[in-house]
């Protein structure tokens, strides 16, 4: 890899890390479903750039980009669902609280 | 460079609001403002087919989905609200600062990225690999799309039973 490739990678990378970290972070401690869905969305978007980036950095940007793409299409698929997922718990249980799904706890 | 890295302060600014915001609302903004700077970033990089599917999908219609999701359920009052981010601020404030340690080993551990490079494919259209190269993944994709509009046709409908 190139000095300058190398430098980029290391730059985008720190960022990439520190919003994958706040992206698990409100997941792990959220109690809030709607909030811990927001965290895997920014979970994806660290993914999402990452990819970009090993695509910029090696040359192959036009697989990265077909790459990203499917990812965008599956990510708004499983964050729709699983919205509707959330509201129809939400209807059953009144709360949006993750540990009032006790259900089929044991 | 310089663009570069305020962008990528801003995109970590914006996710970090996201996580932090107290009200449900709040957050969709900032994420919708996190993927509004991820698509200028991925413009910085020349992607701007990805970057224009980011802008549309992750933006707008992702954004859509979450309000008329929040829209949906009962919002707090303001009494709950404040007596939530009190404990709310106590669980998130670690969050910056394990955000900075990290980002100040990675800095100063310096690891250096030596992996052999793939092989650079001869074609260098999107289109040309979406339709030629990844054809099955393309006919999954479309058998998804379906799935995933069939699942929110039943789980966003209302229920009849109890007439809400």
């Amino acid at each position: 890899m190139e000095a300058n490739n190398i430098q980029l990678f290391s730059i985008f990378g720190i960022f990439i890390v520190m919003l994958f970290i706040a992206g698990l972070y409100c997941i792990l401690m959220t109690r809030n479903m709607m909030r811990a869905l927001i965290g895997l969305e920014i979970l994806t978007k660290a993914v999402t750039v990452l990819l970009i980036l090993a695509g910029y950095v090696t040359g192959n940007m036009a697989f990265a980009q077909s790459i990203v793409i499917t990812l965008i299409i599956i990510e708004v698929v499983v964050i729709a669902i699983t919205a509707g997922v959330i509201l129809s718990i939400y209807r059953h249980t009144n709360s949006l609280d993750r540990s009032t799904i006790r259900d089929l706890k044991g | 460079m310089t663009i570069d890295l305020i962008l990528l302060v801003m995109m970590t600014i914006a996710a970090l609001w996201a996580v932090m915001a107290r009200s449900l609302l709040k957050a969709a903004i900032a994420l919708a403002v996190t993927s509004a700077v991820v698509t200028i970033i991925m413009f910085r990089l020349a992607s701007p087919l990805a970057a224009v599917f980011e802008l549309s999908v992750c933006t707008g219609l992702i954004t859509a989905i979450f309000v008329s999701a929040i829209s949906l359920t009962r919002p707090l009052t303001h009494a709950q609200t404040i007596a939530m981010s009190k404990n709310k601020f106590r669980r998130y404030w670690y969050l910056p600062v394990i955000m900075v340690i990290a980002a100040a080993a990675l800095f100063l551990l310096k690891i250096k990225v030596d992996v052999p490079l793939p092989q650079v494919l001869a074609i260098d259209d999107v289109r040309n690999i979406m339709w030629n190269l990844r054809q099955l993944d393309m006919y999954g994709q479309i058998v998804l799309i379906l799935a995933g509009s069939f699942g929110i046709v039943i789980l966003f409908r209302e229920s009849d039973k109890d007439g809400s």
